[in-house]
Parts: structure tokens; C-alpha cells; sequence
């Protein structure tokens, strides 16, 4: 009977009784005011450290989809024969900072449409040019039945104007060495995507076709590097990364090199664009330059954002202080 | 054989229905009865096999997935995972089948696991052997191959294989005593009788040699009803028919006792066995939560239908500008492009769908059957509602119901045996007037061996002495007392120290049980029942004997019972004893006045009375008795009315011999768990079959009336005085009055300060008001009698009957406020209650199981039901609460963003998050920390919530699903989806948000894509949500650290797990490296620091304004406790909880 009555006993454990000690924290005023200044505090300094840093950035940028208000390659706009060239000048007035980036930017382009997005075949871009493509990159999947390489709309879409900088000294142009090294993901570049590795790689995109509209085929987008070819080209792979929003930039080339090391020096400057890639229907383009700092490009937002977060904390510890202080008072007076 | 073979066929070709009427033929032993008789029809019945399995090795995965599927919340996953299989949408069709998959498996494998047991425990009951009387021999069978007519033996402490017909017993009067603990709870032994024509039967080849059939119903589940008749037949004569009821029922499940053996026939086998019946589970009850939780659900379809077509008709406008819909960087296939517009927008819309379904939650309902199933764990751990007598916990019998005990208004409650002990002590009898009290009782406590008379009247006369010893003699006689020999049962018993050392007396009934001890204190001792012969051991030591003819057997619609005995000298004698109600009226002498006035007395003192009447029969009039009575019991038809009126007929003209007293105490603590029930805002009505007196007392003496509370009186006795009408306006004018003058005051929830109200109503009365409404002056008295009633804080309704119970909770259940309803009760006449209201409550109560197996919960004793409401009811309610709300809180902050992208991608369904995202973020992510916070969470001490029991108001009427808070939920969901979305908007928009990628390469800066946005969108999502779970938590034990802060390192672990592998089974990659890079950018980490405080402070805001400023008691009593000063007095407190002596026992 004893032993009965035990067995049906529950356990008497702090965990089935539910008296396992506890931490029993409360959002009081006395927390809560002290951690909003604290947090207000905190935020208001990293917000103007982001904006200084973020104020110190220098960006110049320049349209030039030759429409509309700009006019800069207005005269490539409305041609039909490519490859135009249209030049874009610009002066610095003081030193452009090292590292230089250079950008290309297209706004109103969807690179996040749903079906664009996934029109690409992961598997060919790892080294199989020749496999037969993913569905999903129909309708660029086939020409004549012979696989696309690399397949789909987001490679067939690829960026392909130029760019060439030159600055201005005393008249003549030197060319500002630009590198486009480095400009994609590390990890893109060494391990997501491969070209194939038996024989030339000619040989081994060979029984592929180029894409649409492309001019060259993949294993000439670089004749300059033969190691920037296929489909570890530095720029395709920067086009391959889709971008979020329909206005985007993507990094075209860094300025590092030579002279310019330090920095773009003050001076007249043109760049050359040979303008291909046609968005006058939808959105526009244009061409930037920028330097960063150690919270990357120039971004007011943060900065701003965390001032007013920063402010808005104070002001609310302050405001609750109020209501507390009355509440209290109240408290005690009744 | 054959012939039998080929009459069955015919038979069943030609009376198609005869398995269908109402009742069954069954030949004992498969013997047709002698040619001549009614056609030998074999019925078939089903075997003896009993399955409560659902499912079999075969059928498990088509029944349960169909199972599955039908609840409406699966069917809809089900068809989104469908949608996704067929038509082309932006999420892959594992996004949604794998968290479906593993809410189907998760449930299937318990319902396996379940059916498995069952599975294990069909088998070994199917298996167990059986002696079956085969040729007049006895063969072991294998109990599933038992069949209808079989005939059975049974030995001594074996459970019976199928229902049998007692045919035979080893005791020579053809009795066998049985215990049904398994059935309904009750260990006392219940005698059961075999057929008189066959009680001689001792051995097989006797049995083998009867030849008879019965015919009875067929099979129902009532465990205590059954009739039917036997027909012996006997060499060429007409067969001899005997009635059969449920006392020659041997059920199944029940375990013979004192008894060497027994033969039976088998009548109900298998599944038709009563025990089997009874598998069938009862009604569901829903939960207000859970009401609550399926109208959010509706609006949150709402809102994703409308989600869907907004999005699919602006992309229709948006798309009107052909370079919105094609342009050339995108182009479409030729088949795309010759579809038509209205199957693209369908296909469209269908796919939006597909994106936002995730809006509902699907963990939801498994994380709420998770939380409830292990959440009643704790209900049965308590070691506070351990009762250390009858050696159990509370049980719980349903665990949907356990919020529902955080939300009841009103508590209907028995009184013998839920309020009280049921522990009946005899205190005093009254014979014509004169009253007799054994004198041996001091402090309650019976000094056995002294046995003796304290009469407070002074001595009756010769006369009078005879009546008195008539007066004992009836209440040895009348009753179903068995008298037990030895000490194995845990029922009701005492010692009787009369011969043998251990005898008890054992009975249903606890009241008869003190009677016959009472009578035994005054001298007359109840010895046996023996061959029919009940024996008495007189004051003189001699032994009387009265031959027991007939028992007209106890039922609480009579509310008395009576035996017709013969004594030794021949003559007859009926008596009766009941409620003093039942018998008055049917007295034609004695000093009814003055036994009435000390039944009222007694009455008022709470004690529990009857009333005995006895009435000498002629042998004529026992003669007509007999045959009413059997011609009653015979019917096979309405059996129940014809006894009933038979017993009506018999039981009239009684003279009166007097009244007993019995007092049953109040249960300990009862009245303060009344009061603390009352204080927690709920009102308490007992509802009991006692007498208006008796229970008044008891209502008093538990405080459920105070000195203070005005009583109104609605009862036969006044409206005898008035017509019902008059006094219901009466009694509607003073209250409302009352009402009226005071509404400004009730405001503030204090009741101490106006007229409390206490309604008395009795059964006649309600039932009464209850009538439909025959003109219209006489309308809406229920109108006003729940007008009344919900201005009384206490009613009592006496001499209801059980099914009147359950018409009063129905009453307020359907009254408009709809308030939640909860029984609580111990014995059968409860049942009906318990399961009308909206929970029911079992005590495990002395008057068997049936109450605490019906209901949905069962406690020890009354007291526990303090703790049960106030503690486990209030931390369920708020746990549950929570995590509803959350639920569609976290789910909004998740798929909002997405709905947002969608302006931003040209409303091309692109998904804002991975697959891999979409997929675990419910089902891994964020699911373990608020299945853990409904377990655990306690927002208040627990012994704070018992001694202030006013704190259950804070949550009353389901306050916390009410719509502002869900839509403050919601709103506040939509702030932080925006927050997340925008945030990350300005973030990446216009200007780079890049990596410096220190960490990769030297001096890169590398753009990020789609997917970055999208892990960055989550991530703030992931921690955000998370931390609002951990602000709200307001109990961290380290179970809780563990699993938030585990659960956040588990998304970061994942993630780069993820995102750091080439995985060969995708045939994309775009997750690779996503989530290094994003932390390897430091403006990533400024901007999710940022959103995911930016996101956090507004609720931390309001709720410590709410806090300050409109602070619910709760959040007084928790700002007390963090402050340290419970001494202190909160001033303008209105609850009990400011008072100061119970403030200072905090330490």
C-alpha cells in the first residue's frame, strides 16, 4: 500500500512543482529609464561618428544614359550602330582619396525579377559549359539546340558597356590604370563558379553557344587576361551577384595602381565609355566614383539613423521620468 | 449443421431487418430450443475481439493521413503544398512540405505510438484465456474466440471475458459479489444475482443440459441499465420467462470476488460489451482560446487573400507598360507569352498566395497541442493537489481545456461529497417526536464499545417502546448494506465489533452506512444477509430474522427506497425510508408535526435527514404487489416508467415512524476556497438534491453566504404564498434597485461595500421559471431570474435533480454574456453538469469514479480546486495567450517584409528569404523559446496568485485575446516588418552598402545582391522577434537562457553552415558565403543593432507607460515584489492583495 501510494506520488522536483529558480527581471521605470539614456547615449555617439565618416566620403557621379535632363552621351543615345564612344568629363578640385572605386549604376532595372533571377544554372557555372542547361534559364537555354553557356537571362542581360579613365595633364590623356582584380566575391571567384579545366578553354566551351547578346563568347571576355575568362570573369561574376533593389551599383573597377595610389589628384579628367547596353526604355545609367572608409561607402542613413534613434531614447527616458515622477507622486499623495 | 447453415442464409434473404430490431435472441449454448418454439434464427454478432485501436499495421498511413487532413489548418498546407507542386511559384514546394511533413509526422508518430500501446493491451486482453462449457466439458479458449451463447465459467478473482447472464454461482444462494473498479471507480463489492430457475446448477453437465434463450436489448452503453428475459424451457412445457436486469449482468471488465466460481452466458460480446460502449469518447469542448484563435485565423486569411489581390492587380497595372512586362533582359518563353491574361493572373494569384501562406502559422497548432499536452503535465505533478488518503494527484482527462480554467465566472458546485466529506456520522434519530442520540460521541470521536441511549425527551410509554424497536428494526432492514468479512476493499467501511474481529459494513451510499451503525450503537446490530434472510441481532442478544421479499431499490427521482420484508411471525411489513419530501406525502398517520418540526431543525443545522414510514401488509396486498411488480419488471418495453409507476403505487398510505439525523462535515478547507473563489470574481452556485434547511447550513458554514448577504428566497414555499410572477418582479425590483443606485461604484470592482445577494431557488420553482413561456405576460421569467441571478453572488438551487443541474449550467451558458461555466462534482447525479459546462470537474469522491471519469479534470478534493483555477488556470491562460498572440505577431513580422518586396521587384513573386529560411524559421528558429515560455512562464509567483486570488479578475473574460490586443499585436508586427524592410531598404538603396571585406580579401569592396538584403531582413527578424519573446518572459530560469540564447546561436550556427557549403542536392547556390560576407561588413552589424532596438522600443515603451500609468493589480503586486516593500500598504488599494496582514507574510 506504502509502496502503491510512492509510485502514484508525482516527483517533488523544483521542475514538476515549477519552482525551478528563476531570474525574474521587470521592465520597471527604474530599468528602463536609466537603460534609454544609457542606449540614447551610446546611439548619438556612434551616429555622429557614422556621419562624420559617412560626411567624409567623396562621391561623384554622372549620368549618362543621354536622355532626358543629362545629356552627357546624348549622342550615343538615339544611334544604332555600336560600339559609340561618348566621353564624360570631369574636375577634381581636391585629392580623391585612395581606394578609388569606380561603379556602374542602372536604376529602374529589375535584376530582381523572380523568373530573371533564377535563370541561371549554378551547376554549368561550376565548370560544366557543356551540360545541357537548367530549364530555368529557357528562353535562354538553347540556340539550335546547342546549349547556351553560360544559360539564361541574367548572364544574357550582362553589363557591357566600358569604361577607360583618362585624366587631363597639359592636354594630353593619361590613362588612370584601372584594376579589375579582386572586384567580386572572393568566393565566387575561387570556389562557386569554375571554368572547365581539361584543355584550352576554347575547346571547352566548345559545342556551346554564346549567348544572344553577347558579341563575344565567354572564353574571349577578356582578351588582356587570359586568366579573366569564361566564367570566372571578374565582371560577369559582379553581374552574376543579382542585385536587391531596382536601383542598383555594381563595382567595375578599382583605382589602385601607379600614380594613382593615393588617389585620384586634382585635374581634369574624362572617361571614356564605350556605350552597348540599352536601358533608355525602362531606367537609366550612370557611372560612379567613390572612396570608402572602414563602415564601406557612403551611407547617411545609418549615421542619421542613429542620431534620431539616439535622441528619440533620450527624450523618451526623459518623457517616462515625467510620467513616473507624477505616478509616484500621485502615488504617495493618495 | 447444414441446414442451420442454409436457414441462416434464407433468413437473412428474407427477414433482411431481423439483425436490426430491437432486441436479441441469444440460445445458451447454441441449443435450439425444442421444435415447436419460435424459429431457431441465428443472429450473428461479432466476435469477442476487443479493438480500441484505430488503426491497423495496414490502414495506418492512408487513416491517419486522412485523419490528418481533415482538420482544416493541415488541409490548407496540404493544398498550398499542391499549388506548389503544380503551378510555377516563387517558393519551392519543400518551403512548405516540410514543415507540413513534420507536423504530420510529429503527430502521426504519436498517434502511433498511442495505437501501439492500444495495439499491445487489445492483444493481451483478446489473448487471455477463457473456460468456455463445450459438451459439458470445460475448454480453454482463447478470450476473442468467446461468442454470443457461449457459457462461460469464472473463477474467483477473474475478470469476466465478455457482458454475461449469471446463470449459476458456487454460493448456494446464487449471489456473487463483484467489484467494477475498472469500469466506474467503485471498489466496494456489488452483489449480482443468478437466474432463479438455474441458481442449482453446479456443474458443467447441469449447465450443458439448460436449454433456454434471451431475449434482450441490444447493446447500450448506461453501465446500469439493461433488461431482458430469460426462457427455460423444460421437457414439452410452455418455456417458464424470467425478467432480467442489471442485477444478472455480469459486465465486462468487472472482477469477480468471494465467489469460487460462477457460470455465465455470454450476451454482449466484444465490441457490444458495455465496457466497449464506453470507449467512445464524449463531445469535444472548445476552449475560448481557442475560439479566440480561429477568429484571428480568419482575419489573417483575410489579410492574405487581400495580400494576394492587391499584389496581383497592381502587378497587372504596374505590367500595362510592356517594358514592365517583358523587358528585353527578361524575356519570357513562347509559352509564356500565348498564355492567356486570365490564367496568368490566376496562376498569379495563386503564387502570391503561395509566397504569403507562411502568414499563417502552421507550427501553431502543434506548438499549442504541444503546449497543452505537456503543459497538463503539470497539473498532474502538483504535489500540492496530491491527497495523501486516497494516495493520488489530480488527473487530467482532457488537456484542451487548461487555459479555459484560467477564464470561469461561474462555478457550480455539488454539496455532498464536494463541499462536504461525504462522511457520514449518525448524530441523532427522532421516533415520534422523541429523540434519540448515541451518547457515546465526544469531540466527534465514537468511544466504541459503549452502547446506549441519551434520550432528551422524556420516555415514551409500552406503546411508544414498541414503535422505537419498529423504528430500529426499519432502518436495519431498509437498505443495500452488505457487510463485509474482510479488509481488502478501500470503500466505505468501519469495523463492527461483533464476532469476528474485522467486518465492515459496505454500501453505494454513505448515509446508509451510518444508519445501520447508528442503529447498531443503539442496539440493533444488522449481522447478514443470508438465503435471503437479513438478520438482526436485537438489544437482547437474540437473533431476528425477516425474510427480504422484495428491494425497491433507491433512485434520486423517488429519492427513497423500500424493502418488503416477513418476519419470523409471519407478518409483512413494508418499509420505506427517503427524503423527507418524498415520504410526507405519502403518510397517513403518526405525529407528522412533530417529526416534521425536528426534521426542520435538524435541517436547519445542517444536518442530513430522512424520514421512515412502514406499512403492515396483508398477504393479499403483498400478493399485488408482487404481481405489479413483476409484471414491471418483465416489460421488456419502458421498463423504467413501469417500475417506477409500480413502486408509486406500492409505496402509499405509510404511517410514519420518524427521522434521522446524519451529519456530513464540510471538507476541509471549503470555506476558504470558497472565498477565494469569490474574491477571483466568480460567482459559486450549489447546486444539491439536499433539502433547502441542510444545505442553507452548509452554504453558511462554508461562507458561501455571510452574515451580511441578503438572501432571496425563490421557493415553492413562497410562491405558494404568491404567484411566481409576482415574486420573481419582487425579487428583480429589489435587486436591480440595488443595482441601479450602485453602478457608479461597481466600477471599481469592490464588493464589500454594497448589499451582497443570495439567491435560495429550488428544483419544483426553477423548473417553473425554466417553462417555456405560455402567454406573453408571463413571458421572460427567465429573463428575470437571470437578471436576478447575475446580480447574487451566491445561489444555492436545492432538491434538483441531476438532469435539472445540467439544465442551470445550459441556462447561464446560453445567457448573453455567454459567461465560461465550470462543474465541479463527485457522484453520478453530476455527470450530466460536468459534462454541460464548459469544464468539468471530478472529485474523487466516495460515491465511485463516474463523476471524476466524465469530467475533464479530477481532483482529490475540493480544496484543490483553489490552486487548480487560481495558479495552474491563471499561468495557462496567460502562457497560452502569449503564445497565440505571438504566434501571429512573429508570423506577421516574417512574411510582411516579403509582402513589401514585392513593390520592389516589380510583383514578380520574388521570395525575399531562402528556402531554407522560409522553411525552418517557424519550425526551428523562433519555435522553441515560445513553446518553452508557454510551459514555463510564471509572470507572478505562484503563492502570490493563491493568497490573492483577486488577480484572476486581471485576466478575466479572455482579456488578453481580446481584439485591441490582438490588433496591438498585429500593428505592432507591421511596425517591426517595416522597420526590417525599410531599414534594410536605406541600408542597400542609393548608396553601397558594401563590405570592406577586411576579413576576405585585402581591400575589396564587393556588392551585395538580393539574397544579402534578404538574409540581413532576417537576421534582424530572427533576433528581433526572439527578444521580444525574452522581454515578455518574466521568468528566466536556465531552461530559458538555454533555449533563447540557444536558439539564436542555433540561427547563426545554421546559417553558416549554410551559407558556407557547397550543398551538391541544391541546384542553386545562392546562399553560399551570403551570411560570412554580410558579417564580414561592419555596417551590417550597425544597421541590425540598430533596427532590431529600433524594432524593440516602442512595446518596451508602452509597457512601461502602461505600467505607470494604467497598471493592471497584476502588474502592482510584480512592481511590489521587485520593489522589496510588500510591507508597505499600496494606498487606494481596492484588493484584497494591499491588505496589510497578508502582504506581510512575504518574505
Amino acid at each position: 500500500m506504502k509502496n502503491q501510494q510512492a509510485a502514484n506520488r508525482p516527483d517533488n522536483t523544483a521542475f514538476t512543482q515549477q519552482r525551478l529558480p528563476a531570474w525574474q527581471p521587470m521592465l520597471s521605470a527604474h530599468v528602463v529609464i536609466p537603460g534609454f539614456l544609457l542606449i540614447g547615449m551610446a546611439f548619438i555617439g556612434i551616429g555622429v561618428a557614422l556621419y562624420i565618416t559617412s560626411q567624409n566620403i567623396q562621391v561623384l557621379e554622372a549620368d549618362y544614359t543621354g536622355t532626358g535632363q543629362y545629356t552627357n552621351c546624348s549622342e550615343c543615345a538615339n544611334m544604332q550602330t555600336t560600339p559609340c564612344i561618348c566621353n564624360v568629363t570631369f574636375s577634381l578640385t581636391t585629392l580623391f582619396t585612395a581606394p578609388v572605386f569606380l561603379y556602374y549604376g542602372l536604376s529602374n532595372y529589375y535584376q530582381n525579377y523572380r523568373k530573371y533571377g533564377v535563370s541561371r544554372d549554378d551547376v554549368q557555372l561550376w565548370g560544366d559549359p557543356t551540360r545541357s542547361p537548367a530549364d530555368a534559364c529557357a528562353p535562354y537555354q538553347y540556340i539550335d539546340s546547342k546549349p547556351i553557356a553560360p544559360c539564361g537571362s541574367i548572364a544574357n542581360s550582362m553589363f557591357n558597356d566600358t569604361f577607360s579613365l583618362y585624366q587631363i595633364i597639359n592636354g594630353t590623356k593619361k590613362e588612370v590604370p584601372l584594376d579589375g582584380k579582386g572586384i567580386a566575391w572572393w568566393t565566387d571567384y575561387n570556389i562557386k563558379f569554375r571554368n572547365p579545366t581539361q584543355g584550352s578553354l576554347q575547346d571547352a566551351f566548345n559545342g556551346t553557344m554564346k549567348p544572344v547578346n553577347w558579341s563575344k563568347p565567354a572564353y574571349e571576355l577578356d582578351l588582356g587576361d587570359p586568366n579573366n575568362n569564361g566564367f570566372l570573369n571578374q565582371d560577369f561574376l559582379v553581374w552574376m551577384r543579382t542585385a536587391a533593389l531596382p536601383d542598383f551599383r555594381k563595382l567595375y573597377r578599382r583605382i589602385t595602381g601607379g600614380d594613382y595610389a593615393l588617389g585620384l589628384p586634382p585635374g581634369d579628367y574624362v572617361l571614356q565609355i564605350e556605350y552597348n547596353y540599352a536601358v533608355k526604355d525602362f531606367g537609366r545609367k550612370k557611372v560612379v566614383l567613390s572612396n570608402v572608409t572602414w563602415m564601406g561607402g557612403k551611407n547617411e542613413f545609418l549615421g542619421i539613423a542613429y542620431l534620431v534613434v539616439g535622441s528619440l531614447c533620450i527624450v523618451m527616458s526623459v518623457v517616462m521620468l515625467v510620467v513616473y515622477a507624477k505616478y509616484k507622486f500621485a502615488d504617495e499623495n493618495a | 449443421m447444414d441446414f442451420s447453415a442454409l436457414r441462416n442464409l434464407i433468413s437473412r434473404y428474407c427477414t433482411g431487418e431481423e439483425n436490426w430490431v430491437d432486441s436479441r435472441t441469444v440460445y445458451i449454448g447454441h441449443r435450439e430450443p425444442p421444435p415447436g418454439t419460435e424459429a431457431y434464427i441465428p443472429q450473428r454478432f461479432p466476435d469477442n475481439r476487443i479493438v480500441s485501436s484505430k488503426y491497423t499495421f495496414w490502414n495506418f498511413v492512408p487513416k491517419n493521413l486522412f485523419e490528418q487532413f481533415r482538420r482544416v489548418a493541415n488541409f490548407y498546407f496540404l493544398i498550398i503544398f499542391l499549388v506548389q507542386l503544380i503551378i510555377d511559384t516563387p517558393t519551392s514546394p519543400v518551403t512548405s512540405g516540410l514543415p507540413l511533413f513534420f507536423v504530420i509526422t510529429v503527430t502521426a508518430i504519436k498517434q502511433g505510438y498511442e495505437d501501439w500501446l492500444r495495439h499491445k493491451a487489445d492483444n493481451a486482453v483478446n489473448q487471455c484465456p477463457v473456460h468456455i462449457i463445450q459438451h459439458g466439458k470445460v475448454v480453454r479458449k482463447q478470450s476473442r474466440k468467446l461468442r454470443v451463447g457461449d457459457v462461460v465459467l469464472v473463477k474467483e478473482d477473474e475478470t469476466f471475458p465478455s457482458d454475461l447472464i449469471l446463470l449459476s454461482t458456487s454460493r448456494d444462494d446464487g449471489t456473487c459479489f463483484v467489484t467494477t473498479a475498472s469500469l466506474d471507480g467503485e471498489s466496494s463489492h456489488k452483489t449480482y444475482y443468478a437466474v432463479q430457475d438455474t441458481k442449482s446448477f453446479n456443474t458443467e453437465k447441469e449447465v450443458d443440459m439448460l436449454r433456454a434463450t434471451i431475449e434482450c436489448e441490444q447493446p447500450q452503453p448506461d453501465l446500469y441499465k439493461f433488461v431482458g428475459r430469460i426462457n427455460i424451457y423444460q421437457d414439452r412445457d410452455e418455456p417458464i420467462a424470467r425478467p432480467l436486469g442489471s442485477e444478472n449482468l455480469l459486465l465486462r471488465g468487472a472482477t469477480l470476488k468471494n465467489t469460487e466460481f460462477v457460470y455465465a452466458v455470454a450476451i454482449y460480446t466484444g465490441m457490444e460489451s458495455k465496457m466497449a460502449l464506453n470507449y467512445q469518447s464524449k463531445s469535444q469542448k472548445r476552449s475560448a482560446v481557442e475560439k479566440s484563435m480561429n477568429a484571428f485565423l480568419v482575419v489573417y486569411l483575410c489579410i492574405l487573400i487581400s495580400k494576394a489581390l492587391i499584389n496581383t492587380t497592381l502587378k497587372y497595372v504596374w505590367q500595362s507598360n510592356p517594358n514592365r512586362d517583358e523587358p528585353w533582359y527578361n524575356g519570357k518563353t513562347d509559352h509564356e507569352r500565348q498564355r492567356h491574361v486570365m490564367i496568368r493572373a490566376f496562376t498569379d494569384f495563386l503564387a502570391f498566395m503561395v509566397l504569403f501562406n507562411y502568414i499563417i502559422p502552421v507550427s501553431m497548432y502543434v506548438t499549442v497541442e504541444m503546449q497543452k499536452f505537456l503543459g497538463s503535465y503539470f497539473i498532474t505533478w502538483d504535489d500540492e493537489m496530491f491527497d495523501e488518503e486516497l494516495g493520488e494527484g489530480a488527473l487530467v482527462n482532457t488537456s484542451d481545456l487548461n487555459e479555459e480554467l484560467g477564464q470561469v465566472e461561474y462555478v457550480f458546485t455539488d454539496k455532498t461529497g464536494t463541499l462536504t466529506e461525504n462522511n457520514m456520522e449518525f448524530i441523532e434519530c427522532c421516533v415520534d417526536g422523541h429523540v434519540y442520540v448515541p451518547h457515546a460521541i465526544c469531540n466527534g470521536q465514537i468511544l466504541s464499545g459503549s452502547s446506549g441511549i441519551d434520550m432528551i425527551d422524556s420516555s415514551p410509554g409500552p406503546d411508544g417502546k414498541e414503535r422505537e424497536e419498529l423504528f430500529f428494526r426499519a432502518l436495519c432492514l431498509c437498505h443495500t448494506v452488505q457487510v463485509k468479512e474482510e479488509e481488502t476493499v478501500d470503500g466505505i467501511k468501519r469495523g463492527i465489533h461483533q464476532g469476528k474481529a474485522t467486518s465492515f459494513y459496505i454500501s453505494s451510499s454513505p448515509d446508509e452506512v451510518a444508519l445501520v451503525e447508528g442503529m447498531k450503537r443503539l442496539g440493533f446490530t444488522y449481522l447478514r444477509l443470508k438465503d435471503n434472510h437479513m438478520e438482526i441481532l436485537n438489544r437482547e442478544d437474540e437473533v431476528e430474522r425477516f425474510e427480504l421479499l422484495e428491494v425497491l431499490n433507491f433512485d434520486s427521482v423517488r429519492r427513497r427506497m423500500s424493502v418488503i420484508v416477513r418476519s419470523s411471525s409471519g407478518h409483512l411489513y413494508l418499509f420505506c425510508k427517503g427524503a423527507d419530501s418524498s415520504i410526507f406525502p405519502r403518510v397517513i398517520s403518526g405525529k407528522v408535526d412533530r417529526v416534521r418540526a425536528r426534521v426542520e431543525h435538524n435541517a436547519v443545522e445542517g444536518l442530513r435527514t430522512l424520514c421512515v414510514a412502514y406499512k403492515a401488509l396483508s398477504q393479499e396486498e403483498y400478493h399485488n404487489m408482487c404481481q405489479l411488480l413483476d409484471s414491471a419488471k418483465l416489460a421488456l418495453q419502458d421498463r423504467d416508467r413501469k417500475l417506477a409507476e409500480a413502486y408509486d403505487l406500492i409505496e402509499r398510505d405509510l404511517v410514519l415512524l420518524g427521522a434521522t439525523a446524519v451529519e456530513d462535515r464540510l471538507q476541509e478547507k471549503a470555506a476558504d476556497t470558497i472565498e477565494s473563489l469569490h474574491k477571483a470574481g466568480m460567482k459559486v452556485w450549489v447546486l444539491t438534491g439536499d433539502k433547502m434547511e441542510t444545505a442553507a447550513a452548509t452554504c453558511y458554514a462554508s461562507k458561501l453566504f455571510r452574515r451580511s448577504t441578503q438572501i432571496l428566497e425563490l421557493t415553492t414555499k413562497r410562491t405558494e404564498e404568491q404567484s411566481l410572477h409576482d415574486v420573481l418582479f419582487e425579487l428583480g425590483r429589489t435587486v436591480l434597485r440595488q443595482h441601479d443606485s450602485l453602478t457608479h461604484d461597481t466600477f471599481s470592482g469592490l464588493s464589500s461595500e454594497f448589499q451582497d445577494y443570495g439567491l435560495i431557488i429550488d428544483g419544483a420553482t426553477l423548473s417553473a421559471v425554466m417553462k417555456p413561456a405560455q402567454d406573453d405576460s408571463s413571458g421572460n421569467y427567465r429573463e428575470i431570474f437571470l437578471e436576478i441571478c447575475r446580480n447574487c453572488s451566491a445561489v444555492l438551487c436545492c432538491r434538483m435533480a441531476p438532469l435539472q443541474k445540467a439544465q442551470i449550467v445550459k441556462l447561464i451558458k446560453a445567457s448573453k454574456e455567454h459567461p465560461i461555466t465550470l462543474a465541479v462534482g463527485d457522484g453520478a447525479n453530476d455527470v450530466s453538469m460536468i459534462l454541460e459546462a464548459h469544464v468539468g470537474i471530478g472529485i474523487m469522491g466516495k460515491e465511485g469514479r463516474q463523476a471524476a471519469r466524465n469530467s475533464d479534470y479530477a481532483i482529490p478534493k475540493f480544496k484543490h480546486l483553489k490552486k487548480m483555477l487560481l495558479v495552474h488556470g491563471h499561468y495557462y491562460y496567460i502562457r497560452i495567450a502569449e503564445l497565440v498572440q505571438y504566434f501571429f505577431y512573429k508570423n506577421v513580422c516574417f512574411i510582411f517584409p516579403q509582402f513589401l518586396y514585392q513593390f520592389f521587384c516589380g510583383f514578380s513573386q520574388q521570395p525575399l528569404y531562402d528556402t531554407a529560411y522560409l522553411t525552418l524559421y517557424n519550425i526551428s528558429f523562433t519555435s522553441l523559446p515560445i513553446l518553452l515560455y508557454s510551459l514555463i512562464e510564471q509572470h507572478i509567483s505562484m503563492d502570490i496568485l493563491k493568497r490573492d486570488p483577486s488577480l484572476y479578475r486581471d485576466i478575466a473574460k479572455n482579456c488578453l485575446l481580446r481584439w485591441r490586443i490582438f490588433i496591438y499585436w498585429t500593428f505592432l508586427g507591421l511596425f517591426d516588418s517595416m522597420v526590417f524592410f525599410f531599414g534594410a531598404y536605406f541600408l542597400f538603396d542609393n548608396t553601397t552598402f558594401t563590405s570592406n571585406g577586411q576579413l576576405m580579401t585585402t581591400n575589396t569592396q564587393m556588392i551585395f545582391g538580393n539574397w544579402t538584403f534578404g538574409t540581413l531582413v532576417f537576421t534582424v527578424l530572427v533576433f528581433t522577434v526572439t527578444l521580444k519573446l525574452a522581454l515578455d518572459t518574466h521568468y528566466w530560469t536556465w531552461i530559458n537562457h538555454f533555449v533563447v540564447w540557444g536558439s539564436l546561436l542555433f540561427y547563426v550556427v545554421f546559417s553558416l553552415l549554410w551559407g558556407g557549403v557547397i550543398w551538391p542536392f541544391l541546384n542553386y547556390q545562392r546562399m553560399y558565403y551570403v551570411f560570412v560576407q554580410m558579417l564580414s561588413s561592419g555596417p551590417a552589424w550597425l544597421g541590425i543593432g540598430l533596427l532590431v532596438i529600433i524594432s524593440l522600443l516602442p512595446d518596451v515603451l508602452k509597457k512601461v507607460l502602461c505600467r505607470a500609468l494604467w497598471p493592471t493589480s497584476t502588474e502592482r503586486i510584480q512592481r511590489l515584489k521587485a520593489d522589496g516593500v510588500f510591507q508597505r500598504v499600496l494606498p487606494q488599494g481596492h484588493d484584497s492583495l494591499l491588505d496589510p496582514p497578508q502582504c506581510t507574510t512575504e518574505t
